[in-house]
């Protein structure tokens, strides 16, 4: 599946920074809180860049691999579109970050207990669920926008998305107030999806063809992929 | 290379072994097979071998006697296209068998998140019989240390009396040990798993019907594995069994002694595979030289069967192209399906010579799968279940062992295309799973629990 070595990755990047996380929260002193609390916007920005780190990474093993099954391809070509690449390596990052940051929530969320009895706020499990969602989704986007800006070395792209990704996570710290958070971070999200479909080549006029191909006559199409077989043979 | 799989369950039985279902027959010629990979887990004794890989090197003499008639660039364009079947059949391998694999783990870590019999410490297997209670840190790790050589050297000696009854022709012996095993697989651990089941979520049954259920199991079992039966029947047996199997290691092996024997096990197969004199490697040889299936083993197997029927007449119609290959082919072993389908194969080649490689090549592509043994399924289990279990970070570190296994046998299996030769299927997956489980524990943990206290996401 192509969506495991993404996956490993990213679980090797959220290892490192986890590493850099620890060891700078035990040479620190234990007690202060607000230096905890700095240490772990520390970890987290260190996380996100190591994350766009290998997502680069990522990008470079693929270029090579798709060469290689290039050259070997009899047409030259390779088999996978390089877009579903990008569309297939940003959602396994998205899923592994996804699932990583909610399962527990939800192995939680079985038990019993009462959300929030200590003064947190009652609307942690539902903000969870939707801030998962939003993230799993931007990381479909920013992969996809980022293995095309580094098809066409368009560099600034690059920076936009990992200054994107840094700003989410940062309003994340601004979680218990909820409007502050939420919001931006769907707009991002919406954003960052048009941008992707975009990029991806989409545009007003595929929307309304993709919406309207569903009415066309189907006979025509099922005799032009007969007419396709010999050809690829 | 054959896979080997004899689990031993608990104190009561020495050792069980499994065979794998393909019909007992032995091909009459040895065609290649996709590599092997051998593997050796278990208990008492335990022989896992795994055979996988893809050798492509009788199609190409295959294929290099008929094109020599014809245009030398037809070679390189075969050979071109060889490389890439190589490629897309690695990945195809990959797919069939990640899927028996993630299936068993996914098993094991619901029975282990669920079932409480399974995490109750109740005793443990005379094979390890220090115990971990120990007071000091130091003594602890040494208990473990003498369990992990107590059970390693086990499994050698089991090994090597399993090779020197298959050099001395004790087939019926073999046969008869590897029924018994799985017969109590089959009846007294389904029974036992059944019961708990049934405990924890409170539900009752009467005796009878009890009978009923584990007597068809059972015998539907037994029939599937050691005989002929529905192929996605037989997998789903195997992989039931090699959970149950995972299940006793994980109840009954102390924490310290399961990492430490994990690690050592996945030694212990490398060198049991690669090494001139290990055990596996020469049962491998020896039934090489016999020409014979090594053991209708304990492997896990993905492709279909081709029925006798099929073969046969094929055989009659042999050419002469024919008596190359198998020459070529001597040095493989090819047991199972592939002999049938190659058989197939050779057939449709010598009467029509000029017809297009590629779709004789498609044809193999269909016939040939991918080996693995069931005692690597059971370790891979018996690392994510362990991890399920005894893991405070919950499913982050589940998850984490799970991709790193799966990322290990992918790489595995690449190795695999590249070798074209047995290898063993435990060290890397077994080394990428400690090492995640380990790092994932002690560092990720910490990290995503504070992140989550505070709802920051990254």
């Amino acid at each position: 599946v192509p969506l495991l070595p993404r996956a490993f990755f990213w679980l090797v990047s959220l290892l490192l920074a986890s590493l850099i996380w620890f060891v700078s929260v035990h040479l620190s002193d234990r007690e202060n809180a607000k230096l905890q609390y700095g240490l772990l916007i520390f970890g987290a920005a260190v996380s996100v860049l190591l994350q766009e780190a290998f997502r680069f990474a990522y990008f470079k093993l693929l270029k090579k691999a798709d060469e290689g099954l290039a050259t070997i391809s009899e047409d030259g070509r390779s088999p996978i579109s390089f877009r579903q690449m990008a569309y297939v390596s940003g959602l396994s990052f998205g899923i592994i970050s996804g699932v990583f940051s909610v399962i527990n929530i939800l192995a939680d969320s079985i038990g019993p207990g009462i959300v929030g009895i200590h003064g947190d706020s009652p609307y942690y499990f539902i903000t969870s669920a939707f801030l998962t969602m939003a993230l799993v989704l931007l990381h479909t986007f920013w992969g996809v926008i980022f293995f095309d800006a580094c098809e066409k070395r368009r560099y600034w792209c690059l920076g936009l998305v990992v200054a994107s990704h840094l700003l989410t996570s940062g309003l994340t710290f601004l979680n218990p107030w909820y409007e502050a958070s939420l919001v931006p971070i769907f707009i991002i999200t919406l954003g960052t999806g048009l941008w992707a479909f975009i990029t991806a080549g989409g545009s007003f006029r595929n929307i309304l063809k993709c919406l309207s191909c569903k009415q066309e006559d189907d006979s025509r199409v099922m005799m032009y992929s007969a007419l396709q077989v010999p050809f690829e043979d | 290379m054959i896979t080997f799989m004899n689990n031993s369950d608990s104190e009561e039985e020495p050792c069980n072994e499994r065979t794998s279902l393909m019909s007992a027959e032995s091909p009459p010629v040895p065609s290649y097979q996709d590599g092997l990979q051998a593997s050796e887990a278990g208990e008492a004794q335990a022989h896992r071998k795994r055979r996988t890989g893809g050798s492509r090197s009788p199609n190409n003499i295959a294929d290099g006697e008929m094109s020599d008639s014809s245009v030398p660039v037809r070679e390189s364009t075969l050979e071109n296209e060889e490389e890439e079947l190589t490629l897309k059949y690695g990945a195809k391998h990959v797919i069939m068998l990640f899927v028996p694999v993630t299936l068993c783990m996914i098993v094991v870590v619901a029975t282990i998140k669920s079932v409480r019999f399974y995490t109750e410490k109740n005793g443990q297997l005379i094979y390890t019989p220090f115990s971990e209670d120990t007071p000091s840190v130091g003594q602890r790790l040494l208990n473990s240390v003498l369990n992990t050589i107590i059970m390693i050297s086990v499994i050698v000696v089991m090994t090597v009396f399993l090779v020197v009854l298959y050099k001395y022709r004790c087939y019926k012996f073999i046969h008869g040990w590897l029924i018994l095993s799985s017969l109590m697989l089959l009846f007294l651990f389904t029974y036992i798993y059944l019961g708990e089941v049934l405990k924890t979520y409170n539900v009752a049954m009467d005796y009878p019907t009890l009978i009923l259920v584990i007597w068809n199991f059972g015998a539907v079992g037994m029939i599937c594995i050691h005989w002929k039966g529905p192929l996605q029947l037989q997998q789903a047996y195997l992989i039931m069994i090699s959970a149950l199997m995972a299940l006793v290691f994980i109840k009954y092996l102390p924490e310290w002694s399961a990492w430490v024997i994990l690690g050592a096990i996945s030694i212990y197969d490398l060198m049991a595979v690669l090494c001139p004199k290990g055990p596996l490697r020469m049962l491998v040889e020896t039934a090489q030289e016999r020409n014979e299936p090594i053991f209708p083993a304990l492997i896990y197997s993905s492709a279909m069967m081709w029925t006798v029927g099929m073969a046969k007449p094929d055989t009659a119609a042999r050419g002469p192209s024919q008596q190359t290959w198998d020459a070529a082919e001597d040095g493989r072993e090819n047991h199972r399906s592939p002999s049938h389908a190659d058989s197939q194969m050779s057939e449709t080649r010598s009467p029509v010579p000029t017809r297009p490689i590629t779709s004789l090549e498609e044809l193999e592509e269909e016939e040939r799968g991918v080996k693995l043994g069931l005692g690597d399924f059971i370790f891979y289990s018996v690392l994510v279940g362990k991890a399920a279990a005894t893991a405070s970070g919950d499913w982050n570190t589940t998850l984490a062992c799970f991709v790193a296994i799966l990322i290990g046998l992918c790489l595995t299996l690449l190795l695999l295309a590249v070798f074209k030769k047995a290898l063993p299927a435990l060290p890397i997956s077994i080394t990428f799973g400690l090492v995640f489980y380990f790092s994932t524990d002690n560092l990720v943990r910490p990290f995503m629990d504070t992140l989550a206290s505070h709802q920051l996401y990254i």
